[in-house]
């Protein structure tokens, strides 16, 4: 129950993009066409889950337990940096195809702060290490739902006549806007 | 010796408007759409982040002769990373509260593009001084940006600046405006009055 509660929280109320402000980059930079916006939600999505076991058994028996605390924001971004690169490699030896389509986002993800925050806010929140894993699936779906949504708006926006002023950047946050309004009706769910 | 002056104003001052990271180059969103739910977080992640950015600029250009090409992202990443954990620390210890409010945004500080950028685009080429007064601009312009949109929001979602009353009683507060929503709208309605500014001043200046 517990981890259900977990799931549907990250998803859909604590949404990673609309609500809690983690991944805006690519949120904005690769959501005008639907094809790469789902590559990179789905490359996200995996490397959050992975990085969601790693931060926590690293947190767990090395930082706490050697009580080095203060070393969290320096190691969670040098083991996420490794393990961005261990992935790359590891889909481009079993899976070409996975490997093509997910191309340039995948080295793109270390600099993506949903990564970093979801490691950080599995310490704030002192998960177990089943939870951690499906909080960091559940993270990892909310913001590929978020950025799925925006995606398929935008390109319908291709076509609307907007203020010229306001083309690109301000009307695809005044949009999101509206989609985050939306996920506020979520808010009563649990 | 005047020319020399231009060139330091120049460095500063782009960061102020030309190049300001959130409203033209669009550099730190995350921290720009959630920490500026009231005009002293904005204020307070900017401060966070002129010290960071002063500091780690400061240092890469000191150490950009002696940083091998290839490593270098990740050696700016720990330099970074370093400073932030500074700054994490001190804040935890004396100002708490603060630190509670910002959760998570203080410690990513060491992804947030501005700051990696400006090491990659101009204190990796430049001198220690020119790389510290570019570092003040961009930081400075950061900090005016976030406060500006944290007055703005709270003074609508709340009726205050900086927790001062300023709207009159009668003014029923607009919630929405301080919650995530907010937000987007508030930014995107900011940028695209920006990019109308802008053009103002440029048909102006043609004249």
């Amino acid at each position: 129950m517990q981890l259900i509660i977990i799931i549907i929280s990250s998803v859909l109320i604590n949404n990673y993009v609309l609500v809690q402000f983690l991944g805006i980059c690519p949120f904005i930079g690769v959501s005008k066409k639907l094809s790469p916006a789902i590559s990179m939600g789905v490359a996200t999505t995996f490397v959050m889950t992975i990085t969601a076991a790693v931060a926590w058994i690293i947190n767990q028996y090395i930082l706490i337990g050697l009580n080095l605390q203060f070393l969290e924001i320096g190691s969670f971004i040098l083991v996420i940096a490794g393990l961005v690169q261990l992935v790359e490699m590891f889909i481009k030896k079993t899976s070409k195809p996975l490997y093509d389509a997910l191309g340039i986002f995948l080295p793109l993800i270390t600099t993506n702060c949903a990564i970093l925050g979801l490691a950080l806010l599995l310490v704030i929140k002192e998960y177990n290490f089943i939870e951690s894993i499906v909080f960091g699936f559940g993270s990892g779906a909310g913001f590929t739902l978020a950025l799925v949504i925006m995606a398929g708006i935008r390109e319908e926006l291709e076509l609307a006549d907007v203020p010229s002023y306001f083309k690109g950047a301000p009307i695809t946050l005044i949009t999101a806007s509206c989609i985050a309004l939306a996920f506020m009706g979520f808010a009563g769910l649990i | 010796m005047s020319t020399g002056k231009v060139t330091v104003w120049k460095d500063f001052a782009k960061g102020l408007w030309d190049e300001n990271p959130s409203l033209r180059m669009l550099l730190g969103c995350c921290p720009t759409l959630a920490m500026t739910t009231s005009a002293i977080n904005g204020f307070s992640m900017g401060i966070a982040v002129i010290f960071t950015l002063i500091c780690s600029s400061a240092i890469i250009s000191l150490m950009r002769n002696l940083i091998p090409k290839e490593v270098r992202i990740a050696t700016y990443i720990i330099i970074i990373s370093t400073f932030v954990t500074v700054v994490d620390r001190t804040m935890a210890a004396f100002l708490p509260a603060i630190s509670k409010a910002m959760g998570p945004f203080i410690p990513l500080i060491v992804v947030n593009c501005i700051i990696l950028g400006r090491a990659e685009a101009f204190a990796s080429k430049n001198t220690v001084g020119r790389s510290i007064i570019d570092a003040m601009g961009m930081s400075i312009g950061f900090t005016l940006t976030l406060t500006f949109l944290g007055s703005l929001r709270e003074l609508i979602g709340a009726g205050t600046i900086f927790s001062f009353q300023i709207m009159p009683e009668s003014f029923i507060p607009w919630a929405v405006i301080v919650l995530p929503p907010g937000a987007f709208l508030m930014l995107g309605l900011i940028i695209g009055t920006v990019n109308w500014l802008n053009t103002q001043i440029t048909k102006k200046t043609a004249h």
